[in-house]
């Protein structure tokens, strides 16, 4: 008996509890070496802690899976919960996790880690004169309806030095001249979206108009006429994802074109379009893609991709030197992603495995 | 340093136990840990009062960790939700029988068993299938498998009228949990009982994570509840034989949510208040070859949700929810033959649920009717038993989309054999077919609701051996079981994000489950004066999915191993828990994997005529694991418990 208790107890003290690495992993994609090098976030699931990056380099045509950890094996719970949005800006990467309530901010080449900016909720990230500029839908202080904010933070102390209070859950934002315009999706009260884009004066840092365009907006991006593409997501029963043209020098709705929209990347006069609109009366998701010419104002085609099937299409960009497309396949959200790269034509070059949830792309030029 | 030292001192006090041993004479009853029953017709385990006393278990869940087929969803500490997941076909599967009636939730179709406190009950018994009598509510059929709990029953020995216990456990979590019992016979056919407790917790504990180069610790936050039970039961028996019980249940609770350990987040600001309260009650009589039996029951829920960290147009997002129940069954019985019994039990349930600033909520009301034929056959060494469930589910909405209407009709068989004249051994055999409706929740709500959903169904095959052996001689009780299994449930309802930040459930899944569940139990008398028990629990699961990957948080192995020393008034108890390596993501890929955990628990009480006091050191080499990913489980922790009967 007394030996028998005394085996269990050497048993029980020699198990290493929790203890693991990132490890990273290359992956030969394309021989093709001009392609431009890019990092790609994965959101990863909510509540799993699961943001993750990958990086395409481009003189080598291998893809880098899951580098951060390794990069950065000190940084406690790696990248964080939930990555939404990712920029370059200087020599800096900023990458905003959602779920962890900070911009992190790395060396734009070696993705080390240089420091965090903490702003909750946040979601979306801009530049402008040498500042970070960070949407949040965490409610601004002073006000009890639900207004977000944006956060301005200085890009070397990276610390936050003014907000403004804007629309309901604020998500991207764009930046012409001396505007910025940030749409409000009022998401957290579905019976009554918000439905402006807010309108920032730069010099003032405050808002000095708002511009009503459909309910639950999403994305704004700006083109290189003075327009701002603006897409709303809809209210998945009645009112569907449409696109809408403000124009800058006006303030005003000038169009609206009838598809659905739930990413668009804008290169040169194509903005490049997928849409994954769920019903709620039918229950199912519908996938579809389009190519608006942005100089005259029009849907031009309703495909970019050749002979291949993406389930859930996500994020979506286009190589700013060989005009590649790059399209994420998200599939059931659950399971690592997939990372088409088609050339201009729409035919497939490669493929690659990525994080959960792909979404987000950043060219390092 | 000082904990090491604690520990060793523990074990030398049991050790000198021991040694002292050859200078007593004393008999001892030996209490096993899981008492089997020789010839049950379904699997089934069970751990009986006396057991539990003696193990370290606060509820109903901590014992339920030593049950085999299962797995505990536990998301730590004494405030977080506890659920069971038998034979991985899912928690909502699972029925959970409170006095013979079922709890039931139908918003969210899961039974927090972190809330049942082991103060207030007599026996758990785990069935896979079914309880094996045809005697019993409709509902005794319609779940793939069934925990009863039966609470404790007031117990006069003589001409005595009136005792009581109280009890005060206090520990690591800043635990006060003080609770009391009273028995009264208020007639010579007529007993009552009250009894109630305060549970009280700040739930903070240190959590442990290291990975890559980083070794951090923290403290767990936002943890802590205070909750207070009281129930009260009248028993009755007729002069006719007949016995009749009525029981009032209130439970009400405020705790934080402590939510998952991310980057960022290490605490959060979610509440939940609860205000659960039932009156149910039975009667049963006999008719000579007839037997009749009566339910009833009715139950308010209500649940007020708080998160700060969302602020909707009119302030910080709360939620309100509340659910009505009424429940009324007839049973019956008839005793056609010596060797045939027949029954007929019908079950009319509606559920209704209210929310309050829940987006896009319809209001639906659930009216369930349940009907089941079963019948018996009992010869020697040969029992059969078949029933078929019919359930009738009309559903309607105040407003938007209702879920439908369902009907089915699912059978199930079950049969036992002894093959030999020597009851110890016996083969078993069961096949059930059952399906689980949509919830509420999966339904309805808002951000994850969906009303085309289809009910999930499950099929499970069966094949099971036992043999019991009690002798009088030195070896007292050997008791070995074995099942194995193959189960499938198909339409099973997952959650899929269908869109930005919205999850849907949808009807996407099957789950093929491969598994053996097996036990062994023995009481040896070792030593003279020494009782002990050992027990041995070993579960096999293979369960996959569509594309052949093993289910989230599923092992392939898992295990307990349980032992009790008894000597004089000293009891000695040591429990281990292993649980395999799992996966938290739907793929099996190395990101997804969480290594094995595996706790020590051990526990020492001491008793003298009505006085028990016990000390309990858990998880004895704090060891930090997570149960559910990012959700940190407790290290070494410590419980003292008093208890003094009157």
């Amino acid at each position: 008996m007394r030996n028998w208790i005394f085996i269990l107890l050497v048993l029980s003290a020699c198990r290493k509890s929790g203890t693991g690495s990132s490890s990273s992993e290359a992956t030969h994609v394309t021989d093709d070496t001009h392609q431009t090098s890019f990092y790609l976030l994965n959101e990863g699931n909510m509540g799993l802690n699961q943001t993750s990056l990958d990086e395409f380099i481009g003189l080598k045509g291998d893809y880098r899976l899951n580098i951060y950890g390794e990069t950065n094996p000190t940084i406690v719970k790696e990248m964080g919960d939930v990555g939404n949005d990712m920029k370059i800006y200087g020599n800096k990467l900023y990458a905003v996790i959602n779920g962890s309530d900070r911009v992190e901010v790395m060396d734009k080449y070696t993705a080390k880690h240089l420091g965090e900016i903490s702003v909750r909720s946040c979601r979306y990230i801009s530049f402008y004169n040498g500042k970070a500029y960070i949407t949040s839908f965490a409610a601004a202080s002073g006000t009890t309806d639900g207004a977000g904010f944006v956060a301005e933070a200085d890009t070397t102390t990276f610390q936050v030095t003014r907000t403004v209070t804007v629309g309901r859950q604020p998500e991207e934002m764009a930046i012409v001249g001396n505007k910025m315009y940030v749409a409000n999706s009022g998401g957290y009260t579905v019976a009554n979206y918000d439905r402006r884009l807010s309108v920032i004066d730069m010099s003032a840092f405050a808002v000095i108009k708002t511009i009503s365009v459909a309910v639950n907006l999403h994305h704004v991006k700006a083109d290189g006429y003075g327009n701002l593409y603006v897409t709303s997501r809809g209210d998945y029963t009645n009112i569907p994802s449409k696109l809408f043209i403000v124009s800058t020098a006006t303030d005003a709705v000038t169009d609206s074109l009838d598809l659905g929209v739930s990413n668009l990347a804008i290169q040169g006069d194509s903005a490049y379009i997928i849409s994954v609109q769920w019903s709620n009366t039918t229950g199912t998701n519908t996938v579809s893609y389009g190519i608006v010419n942005v100089k005259t104002k029009s849907v031009v085609s309703n495909k970019f991709i050749q002979n291949q099937t993406i389930t859930t299409p996500y994020g979506i960009a286009v190589d700013p030197v060989t005009r590649d497309i790059l399209v994420t396949d998200v599939k059931d959200y659950l399971l690592p992603g997939t990372l088409y790269c088609f050339d201009k034509t729409g035919a497939k070059k490669w493929s690659v495995t990525t994080g959960n949830i792909p979404s987000v792309i950043t060219f390092i030029q | 340093m000082k904990q090491a030292s604690l520990i060793i001192s523990f074990f030398l006090l049991c050790l000198t136990l021991q040694a002292q041993q050859k200078d007593t004479a004393h008999t001892l009853q030996t209490i096993t840990i899981f008492s089997a029953r020789p010839g049950a017709i379904t699997p089934v385990q069970t751990l009986s009062g006396k057991a539990l006393q003696k193990m370290n278990s606060l509820s109903v869940a901590d014992a339920a960790r030593f049950f085999s087929g299962v797995q505990i969803k536990d998301y730590g500490g004494v405030g977080g939700l506890k659920t069971l997941n038998v034979h991985s076909m899912g928690t909502n599967q699972l029925g959970v029988f409170y006095d013979g009636i079922q709890l039931s939730n139908a918003q969210n179709g899961t039974v927090d068993l972190g809330r049942f406190s082991l103060d207030n009950i007599e026996q758990i018994d785990l069935y896979n299938a079914q309880k094996g009598t045809i005697f019993q509510p409709a509902k005794g059929f319609a779940s793939a498998a069934s925990i009863y709990l039966q609470s404790k029953k007031p117990v006069f020995q003589g001409a005595e009228t009136f005792h009581g216990k109280a009890s005060f456990k206090t520990g690591s979590f800043g635990l006060i949990n003080p609770a009391i019992r009273i028995e009264q016979q208020l007639r010579h056919n007529i007993s009552a009982v009250v009894s109630s407790e305060w549970t009280h917790a700040d739930g903070q504990y240190k959590f442990r994570y290291r990975y890559n180069d980083y070794d951090t610790t923290a403290v767990r936050k936002n943890g802590d509840i205070d909750a207070w039970r009281i129930e009260t039961g009248i028993y009755g028996t007729g002069k006719d034989s007949s016995n009749w019980h009525i029981q009032g249940y209130y439970y009400n609770s405020a705790r934080g949510l402590p939510g998952p350990v991310v980057k960022g987040h290490f605490e959060n600001g979610q509440r939940q208040w609860d205000r659960n309260a039932f009156i149910q009650g039975g009667y049963n009589k006999n008719f000579g070859k007839y037997s009749l039996q009566l339910n009833g029951k009715y139950m308010l829920d209500y649940v007020r949700y708080l998160d700060t960290s969302i602020v909707t147009t009119t302030g910080p997002l709360i939620n309100r929810f509340r659910q009505h129940e009424y429940y009324v069954s007839a049973a019956g019985q008839y005793h056609l033959k010596s060797w045939w019994d027949i029954a007929l039990s019908t079950d009319l349930q509606v559920n209704q649920m209210t929310a309050v600033n829940l987006d896009h909520f319809p209001v639906p009301t659930r009216v369930t009717t349940l009907v089941a034929g079963a019948t018996q056959l009992h010869f020697n060494r040969i029992n059969i038993q078949g029933s078929l469930l019919a359930s009738i589910i009309n559903e309607s909405t105040k407003r938007y989309t209702s879920g439908g209407n369902r009907r089915a009709y699912t059978p199930a068989v079950i049969a036992s054999w002894q093959p030999f004249s020597n009851p110890a051994l016996s083969i078993r055999t069961f096949y059930k077919e059952i399906f689980r409706m949509p919830t509420f929740n999966d339904l309805y709500y808002t951000t994850t609701g969906n009303p085309t959903l289809k009910p999930e169904y499950s099929r499970q095959y069966d094949i099971g051996v036992s043999y019991t052996k009690t002798s009088a001689g030195w070896w007292q009780y050997f008791a070995i079981q074995a099942d194995m299994y193959y189960s499938r449930v198909t339409d099973k309802i997952v959650a899929v994000p269908g869109k930005l930040f919205r999850w849907q459930m949808q009807n996407i899944g099957l789950v093929n489950i491969y598994g053996v569940d097996a036990g062994i139990q023995t009481s040896p008398r070792l030593f003279k004066e020494i009782g002990t028990n050992f027990s041995l629990k070993y579960t096999y699961q293979k369960a996959t999915d569509n594309n052949d990957q093993q289910i989230v948080y599923v092992p392939l192995h898992s295990g307990s191993f349980t032992t009790n020393l008894s000597w004089k008034a000293w009891d000695l108890n040591y429990s281990f828990v292993y649980v395999g390596a799992r996966y938290y993501g739907s793929v099996n890929i190395p990101e997804y994997y969480i290594t094995a955990w595996y706790t020590h628990d051990l526990s020492l009480s001491w008793h003298i005529s009505n006085i028990r006091l016990t000390g309990e050191i858990n998880n004895v080499f704090n060891q930090y694991y997570d149960v559910i990913y990012n959700y940190p489980m407790p290290g070494r922790y410590y419980r003292m418990t008093a208890s003094i009967n009157f």
